[in-house]
């Protein structure tokens, strides 16, 4: 029975509409509870801001990552953050680390926990590749893992959509959510990773899948619809059609009405689009190229159905992976960089492509500003998901620098002021002065994530949750935040303490214990004879398609140590 | 008697998962479905003597000696080396490659796997270029046009053409070998050209040169081809550019020929830039035919724990790593090491002289189920379980794919990765101590 009482805590947990009070936290066994014994181990806050431990809920930390550090040494040596990126020797508690972009697992454990961040989510799993996943999910220390599972160009899918067969849908679904111990339904570029297969993409919603007969829209729509009959914790996870191109705004604003009157099974948005910044393109080319966030944002603004992910830019070096195949060929013969494509059979594809954003290119000062319009310009920052698509974007180690830009306008000038004049006439940017503060913040860091994946033990301090806590070394009664960026990004930079499941695993910013985390999965049950019929039809998928048996297909319960398994019952 | 389905067998990297095994008195009296070379792994296992007992040289001679003994005799080889070279870990599981990486690390060494003298500059080939690639099934499911490049699938990778390549039926490719073109390029008419549909014989060592060729008839430069380029025909370059411009889906599968011939990573380099080049006309992905049936494994545990696929010097802590200075047989023919632990794989019958010359030299570490080669350079010797066989874990396939191995039968050996386990403790016992 361990017990700890953090004393002096400024806390912000908007999920329990505590906006910076003074108070003490309780923990007990790894959760909060209402009181300890006076035996309790203490921690003195002195006042400083305590918040939920972070929920990344769209981050790249496990799979395709790999590719993207095998093919990138150069990335192993980059020391753009200090002390959150390069190379570290082990020490008595920390296994060596590396890396930038694309840090090996254990620095993506230990600096996401210096960050006060405590549960990440994968934001790809192929289902025949999810075994890789979860090992590398074992490898990453301390932070809690999910991860969410392909189905957008899932052959058995799209046969089961075209066939309207729904009930046999749900089954696959349920099916490969447990083959790949997979937490939600992830879709990219529907359609368009079976297109990639040809060599092609799908131009739009309404452009068939080729040789499937079902468009990009009968896709999102059958999965949301799938989604919700399989009561799942999270929505549909969207990547919408033609991402990064010129005029995609429409594109992205069609999807999201797709679901405007979808009925849900739970208390939580219909969709979660995501990145928006690479798909809030306005313009027809990228001659006239221009920021589409108003439009998209004002569409959200008058919707309630949704929420959405930033994929913030950060200037520098990042490294683009996706499962939309197609555009990471086009990236790297826009960007004449090296290319990595892995096309994956029945399934998906995917590809991987360094890049650089730099200031100076009028195309990417203007991305990096429509991700901060599309969080300024959302009213409500329950439907914003702070991320910069790590490591498409630019690396999570960035986030403390990203925050600065969401916090205060000052700082945001100081950036725009070294932007090229071509790019300040096609972003909103230079005239929007709204500043986040820390309440909206700690919205979009973490108590949003808790709604969004419906983990009610996540993301919050109440009674019952775990007692994943970030404990910054600054003091919001005596910080203008509006202007003390230095400051704040130093303490979002390294915790005075991350606390993880009870645990201090942070402390002044080192790091001082690594427990192993736990992976989240969800087991939808659904009709036995549903999954029956639809066994049949994917034996014959098996035996004639596949290259790997049924019988060592499926991840086994080796792979999950420290398994959370959620099950759900269709409705 | 028991009968073990969709066991997964650990020869090759085409690590096939369909296997039958029949096991009688814990020992396998039949494999169905396995290829000559997989048939002879499982059943043959009883056919060849084992290391029996573990052992330390002694005056000259490989003496029997107890686990514990042996244990501390190779922790202090560690303990007391400046830098040990680990090799190996290929035909092992990623549990097993894991460990070793630890060990690795906790004792400053330098660590490689056998991609040092196979696939190794396919890596470099990857950082230079990318690798655009695919998973096997997606070959079979749609290639119309494979070429296989420097490398022999007939003997090397048996069950590869009939399962994920050319004789394959697939949704697209539903009459198999018919509705594809099969391609082989290599120097000498292996068994694979002999079935393949066209052969191109080319010169020894001028893979970089046909690569080239190829690109610029794809990207229009016909004009700068000359008549005759790494012993082919202009117009045989030009036809086969366009056979692979009009194909729908072109597979390359390449090999040793590619890879370890002149020009060395840059042909890699060339094919990724000739797949990216066909993509602007058709489909195109590259796979490597890994030998070990985990050597993809070693490539992925090495990556996601020190960032790098292999050459891993822990020498000054934080991982460094520069093929060509850190490779296994660079710092053995530097001399740059003082002591090695060799396992899953078979330095003694695979090192060029100079290296093995150097091996003699030093204190060696061997953890191995069968006496090799290695065995002969070894001061210190650890039996281990046939991993696939004797003991579960995970391996990785050509493309990428990891399976789960089975647990065939049962033994009194350790794993490679007990092993190594109880050598990071003994490491940490001795280092605590000093």
């Amino acid at each position: 029975m361990s017990e700890l009482l953090i004393k002096n805590a400024v806390v912000c947990d908007p999920i329990n509409n505590i906006n910076c009070v003074k108070m003490d936290i309780s923990i007990k066994d790894g959760k909060i509870v209402e009181s300890v014994s006076s035996g309790a181990k203490v921690i003195d806050a002195g006042g400083k801001l305590t918040m939920a431990g972070g929920v990344d809920g769209h981050t790249h930390c496990a799979g395709k990552i790999n590719v993207g550090r095998f093919m990138s040494p150069h990335d192993m040596r980059m020391t753009n953050v200090p002390g959150l990126s390069g190379k570290e020797a082990p020490t008595a508690t920390t296994r060596a680390q590396v890396g930038y972009n694309t840090p090996n697992a254990f620095a993506i454990g230990y600096r996401y926990a210096k960050l006060g961040y405590t549960t990440i989510g994968e934001a790809a799993i192929p289902i025949i590749g999810a075994r890789h996943t979860h090992e590398e999910f074992e490898a990453i220390p301390i932070l809690d893992k999910f991860g969410l599972t392909l189905f957008g160009s899932n052959w058995q899918v799209m046969e089961y959509i075209r066939d309207d067969e729904p009930e046999k849908l749900a089954a696959y679904v349920a099916w490969g959510l447990k083959a790949s111990r997979g937490y939600g339904i992830k879709i990219v570029n529907p359609g368009g990773g079976e297109a990639w297969g040809w060599g092609k993409n799908v131009s739009g919603l309404d452009d068939p899948v080729p040789n499937f007969d079902v468009t990009p829209a009968q896709i999102i729509t059958a999965l949301a619809e799938t989604n919700e009959k399989l009561n799942l914790p999270h929505s549909i996870h969207l990547h919408c059609n033609n991402l990064g191109k010129p005029g995609n705004y429409e594109t992205t604003i069609a999807s999201m009405k797709l679901l405007e009157n979808l009925k849900t099974s739970r208390d939580r948005q219909a969709m979660h689009v995501t990145h928006v910044q690479f798909n809030a393109y306005a313009g027809t080319s990228w001659r006239d190229f221009e920021s589409g966030a108003p439009q998209v944002a004002n569409y959200v603004n008058s919707a309630d159905h949704l929420t959405f992910d930033l994929g913030q830019v950060i200037f520098g070096p990042a490294m683009t992976m996706t499962a939309d195949g197609p555009v990471e060929y086009a990236n790297s013969r826009m960007l004449h960089a090296k290319w990595s494509n892995m096309d994956v059979e029945l399934e998906d594809a995917s590809g991987v492509v360094p890049i650089t954003y730099s200031p100076k290119m009028f195309v990417n000062a203007v991305q990096w500003a429509i991700g901060l319009e599309l969080a300024l310009l959302v009213d409500d920052p329950w439907k914003v998901m702070f991320t910069t698509d790590s490591p498409n974007g630019g690396s999570f180690v960035n986030y403390p620098e990203a925050y600065t830009y969401l916090m205060s306008a000052k700082r945001r000038t100081e950036v725009i002021e070294g932007l090229p004049e071509m790019a300040l006439g096609r972003m909103n940017l230079p005239g929007i002065d709204r500043e986040l503060d820390l309440y909206e913040l700690a919205i979009m860091t973490r108590a949003m994530q808790s709604k969004i994946y419906s983990m009610d033990t996540k993301g919050h301090l109440g009674v019952g949750a775990d007692a994943d806590i970030a404990i910054y070394d600054l003091k919001p009664d005596s910080i203008d935040t509006t202007v003390e960026y230095a400051a704040v990004k130093k303490a979002f930079s390294s915790t005075a303490y991350t606390i993880k499941g009870g645990e201090v695993v942070v402390k002044d910013g080192e790091i001082a214990m690594t427990p192993e985390g736990r992976t989240y999965w969800v087991n939808a049950k659904v009709p036995q004879a549903n999954t029956d019929a639809m066994q049949v039809d994917l034996a014959q998928k098996f035996k004639r398609y596949y290259t790997v048996n049924q019988a060592n297909y499926m991840v086994e319960d080796a792979y999950l140590p420290h398994p959370v398994e959620i099950t759900t019952e269709a409705l | 008697m028991a009968v073990i389905t969709d066991a997964i067998c650990s020869l090759c990297g085409s690590l096939c998962d369909d296997i039958t095994v029949t096991v009688e008195d814990n020992v396998i009296t039949d494999v169905e479905r396995a290829c000559i070379l997989g048939r002879n792994k499982f059943v043959g296992m009883f056919l060849h003597d084992r290391i029996e007992s573990p052992m330390i040289r002694k005056n000259g001679e490989l003496v029997d000696v107890s686990y514990e003994e042996a244990i501390d005799e190779a922790a202090k080889i560690l303990v007391n080396s400046k830098r040990t070279l680990s090799y190996g870990w290929c035909s092992t599981s990623c549990e097993a490659i894991s460990k070793a990486i630890q060990l690795a690390e906790e004792t400053g060494s330098l660590i490689d796997s056998t991609a040092n003298v196979c696939h190794g500059p396919s890596a470099l080939a990857v950082q230079e270029k990318g690798g655009p690639s695919a998973t096997l099934g997606v070959v079979k499911n749609r290639a119309d046009v494979m070429i296989f490049w420097g490398c022999n699938p007939a003997h090397a990778h048996p069950r590869h053409m009939r399962r994920y390549s050319s004789f394959s039926k697939g949704f697209f490719t539903q009459k198999g070998r018919k509705d594809r073109k099969m391609i082989v390029i290599d120097v000498r008419k292996t068994d694979t050209a002999k079935i393949a549909d066209q052969y191109v014989e080319i010169d020894q060592g001028s893979d970089y040169l046909l690569v080239t060729a190829l690109r610029s008839a794809i990207n229009g430069h016909e004009d700068v081809i000359p008549d005759t380029v790494a012993g082919v025909s202009k117009e045989d370059i030009l036809k086969l550019a366009n056979t692979l411009k009009e194909a729908k889906f072109t597979c390359v599968f390449y090999g040793m020929g590619v890879t370890q011939s002149r020009s060395k990573y840059k042909n890699g380099d060339g094919v990724s830039s000739l797949i990216s080049d066909l993509n602007q006309h058709s489909k195109a992905v590259m796979i490597g035919m890994r030998g070990h049936y985990n050597v993809t494994g070693y490539g992925q545990v090495s990556t996601w724990e020190t960032g790098y696929p292999m050459a891993v010097d822990f020498t000054r802590g934080a991982p460094y790593y520069n093929p060509g200075e850190t490779g296994a047989n660079d710092v053995l023919t530097r001399g740059d090491v003082d002591a090695a632990i060799i396992s899953a794989a078979d330095a003694g019958a695979h090192f060029p002289q100079d290296s093995l010359k150097y091996l003699a030299k030093i204190p060696v570490i061997q953890i191995d189920p069968y006496a090799n080669p290695t065995t002969e350079l070894s001061d210190v010797v650890f039996p281990a379980a046939v991993v696939g066989v004797e003991a579960e874990g995970t391996a990785y396939r050509m493309d990428g794919i990891s399976l789960r191995m089975k647990k065939l039968i049962d033994t009194k050996f350790k794993t490679d990765e007990e092993i190594v386990v109880d050598l990071i403790n003994k490491v940490r016992e001795l280092k605590r101590g000093a």
